[in-house]
């Protein structure tokens, strides 16, 4: 049910781990619906220098967060909050239609790892 | 490494022997057993020897089996046969939480439809019922008691013969859903008060397409299929001959060598499941280790990881297996059968069921494991549960 590119990026998926001095930390979801999605943001002068994820949950849901930390590094704090869940769908060629939750978790854990680092940063 | 199979319970190959036995059906005798020509009469000859050996399997007589289309068109019409026969009786039908989606999906529509009141038996943490709360929830309107023979998600057999004497005690009409069963797990539908039985071919290396509801005698049923005259006026629709000569075959066969496969396949699996458990951390055994239990099914929960995300991963190392949470065929519900049994949600979302056949081997075996013991650990890794429990999240 999932195309070539979502199980690529599913069976060989980038910046898996969690980033130890993280600036920003997001995580989303809960066990019990079967999705959770942490991304944590190394940031300088409001640019992402590097992300990592780690994800319990369905092949959509690892390839998601996949692809979101590869999307938001080398953006500005403001291109990262613009990225839509939409632009992770796209950039998978397509989820199945009860899967597109799990690109809109990614879209969540990124607002919420940006503003997780305005937060402190305001403080 | 070839592509390995452990999805038994979904469907199984058929077998040689038995598409043998069916391909003149196609070509040679082709008439149509309600013919009354000689080509008719021809496949209607093989029809009988069909019937008489699913009968025999069973203990039961020939004019009791009827041809259906497999296993959800016997379960359906099982229900709304009796239903319809038994309505100035009541409306009233006992079942467990844990059947086959043909058995709950269908009782759910017909409650909400107002054509039916269902009692949903519980089951314990290993998936039996209680003999107790069944014989608590008969009431003077019940007319069905039906309770799977075998769980076709964790394999646990019920008590069928005490369950069908209390049926026939309190002369309420009991039917089982055999469809796992057949071929692994004895039945004699007489000595164990079986009124109505359902069976499908492919699980037990016969095709697809072709199944049996087995009516007792004298049991009322409101026919299903309307039509022809077929089956005694009881199933209407052409009788599919290739479909039932291999059906009648396979199930010979199955029962012949019932004894030799269960000892063969239940090896497999017990050399399976001591080797996860000796070599996986944190997994959960889900159904009984008893000998109430399919002797092909194991079924595990994995700890901090979704059983989908475990399914494809093994499906990339060609090994095919089936995942608890029904997330994987399109539904994002967790296995409604592990939760009953009260494993906990997460839990109920990282299982995954192993069932084995005849033909699979020890070295299959040694690969999954090696896969999956490297599958399971590189998934912890990326899960932020694993970590949690290990104490390295300093964010949760």
């Amino acid at each position: 049910m999932y195309n070539e590119r979502v199980m690529k990026e599913f069976a060989e998926p980038k910046n898996v781990g969690f980033i130890e001095d993280a600036d920003g930390v997001g995580k989303v979801g809960n066990a019990s619906c079967g999705d959770i999605m942490e991304i944590s943001l190394k940031i300088e002068n409001d640019v992402i220098t590097d992300a990592k994820f780690r994800t319990f949950g369905c092949a959509a849901a690892i390839a998601s967060s996949s692809v979101a930390t590869q999307m938001v590094i080398g953006k500005t704090l403001d291109e990262a909050l613009d990225i839509k869940n939409r632009d992770v769908v796209e950039t998978l060629q397509g989820l199945p239609p009860q899967k597109i939750h799990c690109s809109v978790l990614a879209e969540e854990a990124i607002k919420k790892a940006v503003e997780d680092y305005r937060e402190k940063k305001s403080k | 490494m070839n592509k390995i199979y452990f999805d038994h319970s979904a469907t199984t190959p058929t077998s040689r022997e038995v598409l043998d036995e069916m391909l003149p059906f196609f070509t040679e005798v082709y008439g149509n057993g309600s013919s009354q020509h000689f080509h008719g009469r021809e496949a209607g000859k093989y029809i009988d020897i069909a019937r008489r050996q699913v009968a025999d399997a069973i203990g039961a007589k020939a004019s009791e089996i009827y041809f259906t289309s497999g296993g959800t068109e016997s379960d359906n019409w099982a229900i709304r046969g009796v239903l319809e026969g038994y309505k100035d009786k009541g409306k009233h039908i006992i079942t467990t939480c844990i059947e086959h989606p043909a058995m709950i999906k269908t009782l759910d529509t017909l409650q909400k439809n107002g054509l039916a009141e269902v009692t949903f038996l519980g089951v314990d943490s290993e998936g039996f019922i209680s003999i107790e709360e069944l014989k608590n929830a008969i009431r003077p309107d019940t007319v069905l008691i039906s309770v799977m023979t075998a769980n076709n998600e964790i394999g646990t057999i019920q008590d069928i013969k005490t369950i069908g004497s209390i049926a026939k005690e309190n002369k309420i009409i009991f039917h089982t859903d055999s469809v796992q069963a057949i071929g692994n797990v004895e039945i004699d539908v007489k000595e164990m008060n079986i009124d109505l039985l359902s069976m499908s071919a492919h699980k037990f290396y016969g095709p697809k397409g072709i199944g049996v509801l087995y009516r007792r005698n004298g049991i009322r049923l409101g026919s299903f299929m309307t039509g022809g005259e077929q089956e005694r006026n009881m199933r209407a629709g052409t009788l599919n001959t290739p479909g039932i000569v291999g059906l009648g075959k396979a199930i010979e066969i199955a029962v012949r060598d019932m004894d030799k496969n269960n000892k063969y396949v239940s090896e497999l699996r017990d050399y399976f499941v001591s080797q996860v458990e000796s070599k996986i951390d944190n997994v959960y055994y889900n159904g009984t280790k008893s000998d109430k239990r399919l002797a092909s099914n194991a079924n595990f929960s994995f700890e901090f990881i979704e059983g989908e995300s475990l399914l494809l991963r093994l499906d990339l190392a060609g090994i095919s297996v089936s995942s608890g949470s029904a997330c994987s065929s399109g539904s994002l519900e967790p296995s409604y059968v592990l939760l009953a049994t009260g494993r906990a949600i997460e839990l109920a979302h990282g299982s995954l069921r192993f069932s084995f056949g005849k033909n699979n081997t020890k070295e299959e075996i040694d690969y999954c494991v090696e896969n999956l013991v490297k599958i399971v650990n590189d998934l912890r890794e990326l899960s932020p549960l694993f970590l949690k429990k290990k104490g390295e999240n300093k964010y949760v």
